[in-house]
């Protein structure tokens, strides 16, 4: 029974392998189709991507993409991927049956340092040589026929952009064999202190092949250990030290020699290299003048673009939600359950997808930035400027898209190899003032300063002054973290200026989709979970009558408001303002909506006709003097720049960085941050006399 | 070293955990590369072996000792 046989032996896996930039994602698309699936690897934030194809008999496979490493010897966790995979070394991922070694024909002989140490593992490979056009236009001529003789595996011409080469390679996977490597052997000086540290790290394991011996290098040699591994890599590495010194760069040295000695009759340099047409754009781009010109312009485009054409759809989401939930109340009777629907799940959850045509939009732009190679000239060009930080160039992309919003910022920080950089850049990514703080702003504003008084400059010059504070305490934290953070890994930035692509449109979309998919999932249930519990928190308990007002000041909610009146009382707010602030810890613009329910019912004009900012300008304290006074609308505006108050951001953090700890953090230090600003702010104020 | 200049690697400074690195991505003694340009703030640099265009902060730059040789 085939069918029965297709379920109990598991398909086999090929892997891809190849250096970053090798076009080894674009001939995964192109192998698994619509096929793929995006997951993590367990306990690490590295993208997981699997998938199946047919080979030409029309055999199913899985085909696992992945993550692109320049060595097997690991420096960054993701690049600790692609070496414990191909060693086995994973529970979470079978060892491949067989490998695809991508390999960027135009800059061989890095890209087969790679190849090699993955042929000298043993495991049944094929070379793909990508990208064979820049090569040719590079001037050089590249014998496949004579690299495949040499190495003793098929080798195949192929650009993966224009599927060219691509039945070739279905062929060669089809093969029921593949030989194996010829292997070459590691200097005799070098082989009998290997022996010997293999036999320390595999305890007792004597006379290894020379497979094995190749898998202890990659490992002795990885500067990325796991804590189990590491004391044995230590001790092994002190037996290589003592007997051999020098023993790393010999290693480099010998595995450069044969490779020298591979492409010696394998590549013809037929003419000098032209400037290439990247060249050229780097020319302009990277220009110390033109280049800033140039970024300056496009992310102001950037911006635009999202807040002008993404307001139009997330209208309609606001519509959209607005409307079911009055469809529900024309169909449901009047109750617990209805409420739950309409001003719970669909308000809750309502309020944060409304902004997922703008995440969409911003996973689209930096997609689109990463995928023709403009995003590592953006981190060369920034690099300077947020290195006075700790930061690295990679960084400015993420942090410039947290200014609308945090979600898809803090995702894009996946670029950034150095883990204790890409940590730091997380945690400060929400100090940016996103698109869902603007309301706030806009109110607290309206009220601070009415109609006339200072014209609309005075409200710019505050509205630019809160975006900069943000910006100040972005770069301050950034500092701070990385002066108490310490790590192990060394900060070397070596940063790739990959030639300029047109970027493929179907890979951009599924990346958006796969990035969408997350946002939805995670940041969807915690969405759900707290715009129930918030709910909940603004109903119950129920007074006997009564209107909203009533309602909200008696829930749970507003008694925690009144409890928690003496914490904020310094800070100039009175406890609707707190009740206010407990209904927006989900997200930041529903504090406008809560303090229109709340101030509104007291008007004693016309309902719904008077601006929200005139009621709350007319509200008095006890002594009779304005609540919203000059003071208490600072303090509430640097409360707001500070302070996290968007679950869905600490959803994503928390997926991103793998644990709880990171996003209880990064809530417990803006709150903290918040508060203290904000009581500055309004004892400072007093004291100057406000 | 000036923009557009090309050299040799005599040899990269060993203390450093990352030299290792630095030799796989192709910087081994006797190598040759090209200062293509600097970054418009002066740092990185951008520099191209082997095919490749690599940006390198000035700090490990440092490392890598480099023969400069007259354009061919």
């Amino acid at each position: 029974m085939p069918d029965a046989q297709a379920t109990t032996i598991p398909l086999p896996v090929i892997a891809l392998v190849g250096n970053p930039n090798t076009g080894k994602t674009t001939l995964f698309n192109a192998l698994s189709g619509l096929s793929q699936k995006v997951a993590n690897y367990a306990g690490v934030t590295v993208e997981k991507k699997e998938g199946t194809c047919h080979d030409q008999h029309g055999k199913l496979l899985r085909i696992l993409d992945l993550p692109g490493a320049y060595s097997l010897s690991a420096r960054t966790p993701d690049e600790a991927i692609p070496r414990d995979v191909l060693l086995g070394r994973r529970a979470d991922t079978a060892k491949p049956d067989r490998v695809i070694c991508v390999v960027d024909a135009s800059n061989l002989e890095r890209n087969l340092y790679l190849a090699m140490q993955v042929l000298d593992l043993g495991i049944p490979a094929i070379v793909v040589l990508n990208m064979m056009d820049i090569a040719e236009a590079r001037g050089m001529k590249i014998s496949a026929a004579t690299l495949q003789q040499q190495l003793g595996v098929p080798v195949i011409p192929m650009q993966a952009n224009t599927r060219q080469g691509m039945e070739r390679l279905r062929v060669a996977m089809s093969q029921a064999e593949l030989p194996l490597a010829k292997l070459g052997e590691y200097p005799q000086s070098l082989r009998e202190a290997l022996a010997k540290a293999h036999e320390l790290l595999n305890t007792g394991e004597t006379n290894p092949d020379s497979n094995a011996l190749a898998g202890t290098v990659s490992l002795i040699c990885s500067r990325e250990r796991d804590a189990a591994a590491a004391p044995g890599i230590e001790a092994a590495r002190e037996l290589m030290e003592r007997e051999c010194p020098g023993w790393e760069e010999n290693l480099v040295a010998s595995q450069y020699k044969r490779i020298g000695e591979l492409t010696r009759n394998a590549i013809e340099q037929t003419r000098s290299s032209d400037p290439t047409p990247t060249d050229k754009l780097d020319g302009v781009l990277l220009h110390p003048i033109l280049g800033w010109l140039i970024l300056g312009g496009l992310m102001t485009a950037l911006f635009a673009t999202i807040f002008s054409v993404a307001t139009v759809p997330m209208d309609w989401v606001d519509a959209g939600f607005g409307w079911t939930a009055d469809w529900i109340k024309t169909w449901m009777a009047e109750g617990d359950l209805r409420d739950l629907l309409t001003d719970g799940v669909l308000a809750g959850v309502g309020s944060v997808v409304m902004f997922l045509p703008q995440i969409l939009l911003l996973f689209f732009f930096i997609g689109l930035l990463e995928d023709t190679g403009y995003m590592a000239r953006v981190a060369f060009i920034m690099d300077r400027l947020m290195g006075l930080v700790g930061l690295n160039g990679r960084a400015f992309i993420p942090l410039l898209s947290s200014y609308a919003c945090a979600i898809p910022g803090i995702m894009a920080t996946r670029t950034i190899a150095n883990p204790r950089e890409r940590l730091i850049t997380i945690l400060v990514a929400p100090l940016a003032s996103c698109s869902a703080r603007l309301p706030v702003y806009v109110m607290m504003i309206g009220v601070l300063l009415p109609g006339g008084s200072g014209g609309v400059w005075m409200k710019v010059a505050f509205m630019l002054g809160l975006y900069a504070l943000g910006t100040v305490g972005m770069f301050l934290f950034a500092w701070l973290f990385h002066r108490r953070l310490r790590s192990g890994t060394g900060s070397t930035m070596i940063l790739e200026l990959p030639p300029y692509k047109v970027p493929a449109l179907r890979a951009v979309l599924l990346r958006l989709w796969s990035r969408a998919r997350v946002f939805i999932t995670q940041a969807g249930t915690v969405i759900l979970v707290i715009s129930i519990l918030l709910w909940a928190a603004t109903s119950y308990p129920k007074p006997d009558a009564g209107d909203d007002t009533d309602r909200l000041t008696q829930s749970i909610a507003g008694q925690l408001g009144k409890q928690i009146e003496p914490l904020i009382e310094p800070l100039g707010y009175d406890w609707k303002m707190g009740i206010g602030l407990i209904a927006s810890f989900a997200a930041r613009e529903v504090f406008v909506s809560t303090m229109s329910i709340l101030y509104r019912a007291d008007d004693p004009g016309e309902e719904g006709t008077r601006p929200l900012q005139t009621i709350l300008r007319e509200q008095k304290r006890a002594d009779g003097s304005p609540l919203f006074n000059t003071k208490t609308c600072l303090s509430m505006l640097v409360f707001y720049v500070f302070a996290m108050q968007c679950m869905a951001t600490l959803a994503i953090t928390r997926r991103e960085t793998n644990s709880w700890k990171w996003p209880l953090f990064q809530f417990g230090y803006l709150t903290v941050t918040a508060y203290l600003a904000a009581l500055l702010v309004y004892q400072g104020a007093g004291l100057l006399g406000y | 070293m000036c923009a557009g200049s090309s050299g040799m690697v005599d040899s990269i400074h060993l203390e450093c955990d990352d030299s290792f690195r630095l030799r796989e991505m192709g910087f081994m003694p006797g190598a040759r590369l090209r200062l293509v340009r600097r970054a418009p703030l002066g740092d990185p640099i951008e520099v191209e072996i082997g095919g490749t265009h690599l940006a390198l902060r000035h700090a490990d730059a440092a490392l890598i000792q480099v023969r400069i040789m007259p354009d061919a």
